[in-house]
């Protein structure tokens, strides 16, 4: 008894209890995860609460969209690569056209390639929305899911007047875009614009100076300005520790040379930095929208004249979506034959895309978005790569989340912003 | 430095240097490879120390059948240029470039998972996005689009018309 | 006691059925109805959002299109303690078995939704890559097409999954 008592009172000490803390445990965080942005897995090796190490699984998303991409025409694959990263369709889509017309050595109108730059940029600021609400919801901050999607409802609502489709649009297409905005839209694009600024304020004053917010990102999840270079990592992660790389600045596509915006950089290259680059990323988007408006007032083609290349419809939004204006339909059944064999002959056999290839890079609100096309002359892509920047940033990620604890992890990857449909394709 | 004069350059050295569409692609031997990226990483002018992607191109008929396809950047120039390197079906081997480049880790992998190219040297190779234990290489052009007969453990999921439930 | 119906609502009944209907709504207990009630009443969906879809679902659960109307805001993270599993997205081979196995442990009684053409039939992907429909692995209830669907489209598909339940009848 007096024995039990003797152990009893004993202090455990760090001798006796070093044979207990010999083994780290090794724990998933399996693809079915509430915050793991996807069906992303994490293998961590944990010590206590800290990480040791951690594999990041990827996977669980391929869809073989590259392959299948082969096996279509060429106006075919945009439908397909606009799923590959599912939050930004709109800069999937332009890196596959504008490297497809590198190719066939032409042109979008003037026209084209701004509704392309306006797009892009609210589509950059959609993106970032989800990003927001979804790393908030996984830090806590569960309104800010909330938030950030009602913002994000106004955006569709825009995207689905004009290219019919709330995501995945398929609007931008070989040649130029699909269809002219509709009317009005102009008008909620402009009031869109008075009332994000406001919004996004709102989500500062929320987070920003928040002790919370502030304790669970800043000093987190540290990546040095070489070792992001080291590893590959481009985007907002990269700009974040300093480095001021942004392709519509370095290698400008589509037009963005004519526009005024600032390559947002933060130097503390921590979750936060993340945060307040992406924040100001938003900001300079709007600045860009509202250059884009602007410049819209000039009317203009929106497709190229080319027949050998130009989609040959006229769209326009009707009852069921997007479908060929009536005008067109009377065009191609009753007045011109040639108009339905050619009509006939571009829908089904498609352009054909002299041999070559080309890298064409462009800024998707994760990084560096860079398509590799492959041509080989005939009316089917020979290979499309998509280098998708979530692909790349997660390596680093095994690098910040070491030594941290278990709920760094999640504030670690939710400010990389993977997107898994990018990294699987 | 545009691509014409990023050319000249480069063919200083090593001379299988070509523009296309505007933009300049070296190929070279596949024992030069580790050589030839160090060379373009340090020069001063060229300074190509950005590996943006890897992967590679199939054409079944060709000799060399596979080329390896590395994407290099030059954030200080902001300048481009593509390697390329030729393996053949026979021996598909290519020194693994991790050394120079971290990134290229899950690319690498990613190239072996598509086509069965082996990366020597490379720390971890291993299938990325397949199922660790999946049969064949499904980039490569002899390889089927796949569909409603895949096989996989033994599953067999008949076509859409003759499914009960 | 006539069979009670939602105006508005089909439920798919051909005139044979409704006899057999009115039928076991007379034989239907009290419980029975309450039951099946009060599980349609706050079914709690297990997070399964894979790609595209997943986006919209959250959009459904999100303020403009609100889930929390039918008492469904709560997307449970363990799927021991949810009764509905959407399968938002398309499903790829190496994620097919965890799919199988988040199902095997939901707890009876439990329903599936597929939502989007991907998860119904393989959607455009017919690839090697891609599970050519669900239904393969974990029976489905509701089948929601569309690429996304609109967040009415998946709200319409969970409104005709809560009449299927509310009309089941046999308390398991």
């Amino acid at each position: 008894m007096s024995d039990l008592g003797a152990r009893a009172s004993a202090e455990p000490t760090a001798d006796s209890t070093a044979e207990l803390r010999q083994e780290t445990m090794i724990i998933n965080m399996g693809p079915q995860h509430p915050s793991t942005h996807g069906v992303l897995r994490l293998l961590l090796e944990l010590d206590g609460e800290t990480v040791v190490s951690c594999a990041p699984i990827v996977g669980y998303l391929h869809t073989g969209i590259e392959k299948n991409v082969e096996y279509r025409t060429w106006q075919q694959g945009v439908a397909f690569v606009t799923r590959a990263d599912y939050l930004s369709p709109f800069f999937n889509e332009l890196a596959y056209c504008l490297a497809a017309e590198k190719l066939l050595g032409i042109e979008a109108p003037p026209r084209a390639q701004l509704l392309r730059v306006l797009f892009c940029e609210m589509n950059r600021i959609a993106s970032h929305l989800v990003w927001l609400a979804t790393s908030g919801m996984e830090l806590g901050a569960i309104s800010m899911m909330l938030y950030g999607f009602r913002e994000r409802e106004t955006i569709l609502d825009i995207f689905e007047a004009a290219t019919g489709l709330r995501m995945n649009h398929a609007y931008i297409r070989i040649g130029g875009v699909v269809m002219d905005l509709p009317d009005g839209a102009t008008g909620r694009i402009g009031d869109f614009l008075e009332t994000m600024s406001g919004r996004i304020d709102e989500y500062e004053r929320l987070l920003t100076k928040n002790p919370i917010w502030i304790q669970r990102n800043a000093g987190v999840g540290v990546l040095p300005a070489d070792d992001a270079l080291a590893f590959g990592v481009t985007g907002p992660s990269l700009r974040a520790s300093g480095v001021a790389r942004d392709v519509r600045r370095d290698e400008p596509y589509a037009g963005y040379e004519a526009f005024e915006f600032d390559v947002v950089t933060r130097d503390d290259a921590d979750c936060f930095a993340r945060y307040a680059v992406r924040i100001e990323e938003m900001r300079q988007s709007l600045r860009i929208v509202e250059q884009c408006l602007e410049r819209l007032r000039e009317p203009g083609p929106v497709m190229v004249e080319d027949p050998k290349v130009g989609w040959p419809a006229r769209l326009e939004v009707g009852p069921d979506g997007i479908g060929n204006a009536p005008s067109y339909i009377t065009h191609i059944m009753e007045e011109s034959m040639e108009a339905l064999i050619h009509h006939f002959k571009m829908v089904t056999e498609g352009i054909s895309v002299p041999a070559g290839e080309v890298y064409v890079p462009v800024e998707s609100p994760r990084g560096e978005l860079g398509f590799y096309v492959v041509a080989d002359g005939s009316n089917r892509p020979s290979k499309v790569k998509i280098r998708d920047p979530s692909f790349v940033n997660l390596q680093a990620v095994p690098e910040m989340v070491q030594g941290g604890l278990v709920a760094d992890t999640i504030a670690v990857i939710a400010s990389i912003d993977p997107v898994m449909g990018g990294v699987d394709r | 430095m545009i691509a014409a004069e990023l050319a000249e350059r480069v063919r200083a050295t090593s001379p299988d240097v070509v523009v296309g569409r505007g933009q300049a692609m070296l190929t070279v031997e596949r024992d030069d490879l580790l050589e030839v990226l160090a060379r373009l990483r340090d020069d001063p002018e060229l300074r190509l120390d950005f590996l943006s992607s890897v992967t590679a191109t199939d054409r079944p008929g060709n000799d060399p059948r596979f080329r390896v396809v590395y994407e290099l950047y030059s954030g200080e120039h902001r300048h481009r240029l593509r390697v390329k390197v030729g393996v053949t079906e026979e021996d598909p081997r290519v020194p693994s470039v991790t050394r120079l480049f971290p990134t290229a880790d899950w690319h690498e992998r990613e190239t072996y998972d598509f086509y069965g190219i082996v990366f020597d040297g490379h720390p971890n190779l291993r299938r990325i996005l397949l199922p660790d234990d999946w049969e064949g290489f499904p980039l490569r052009k002899t390889e089927e689009l796949g569909g409603v007969n895949t096989r996989y453990h033994g599953a067999f999921i008949p076509p859409v018309d003759r499914r009960t439930s | 006691m006539p069979v009670e119906r939602l105006e508005g609502v089909q439920t798919g009944r051909s005139g044979g059925q409704s006899e057999e209907e009115v039928k076991r709504g007379l034989l239907l207990t009290r419980l029975d109805r309450a039951v099946s009630w009060a599980r349609k009443q706050s079914m709690w969906p297990v997070t399964f959002g894979l790609a595209c879809c997943a986006i919209e679902m959250m959009a459904t659960g999100a303020a403009d299109y609100d889930l929390s109307r039918w008492g469904m805001e709560l997307f449970r993270a363990s799927p021991r303690q949810a009764d509905l599993m959407i399968v938002a997205g398309r499903v790829s081979q190496k994620m097919a078995p965890v799919l199988r196995t988040v199902y095997d442990q939901m707890p009876e009684p439990k329903w599936v939704i597929s939502m989007g053409v991907c998860a119904s039939s393989g959607g455009m992907f017919t690839n090697y890559a891609i599970v050519q429909g669900v239904d393969t692995i974990v029976p489905v209830d509701i089948y929601v097409p569309g690429c996304p669907p609109k967040p009415e489209m998946l709200m319409y598909g969970i409104l005709r999954l809560h009449e299927k339940v509310r009309t089941e009848g046999r308390v398991r």
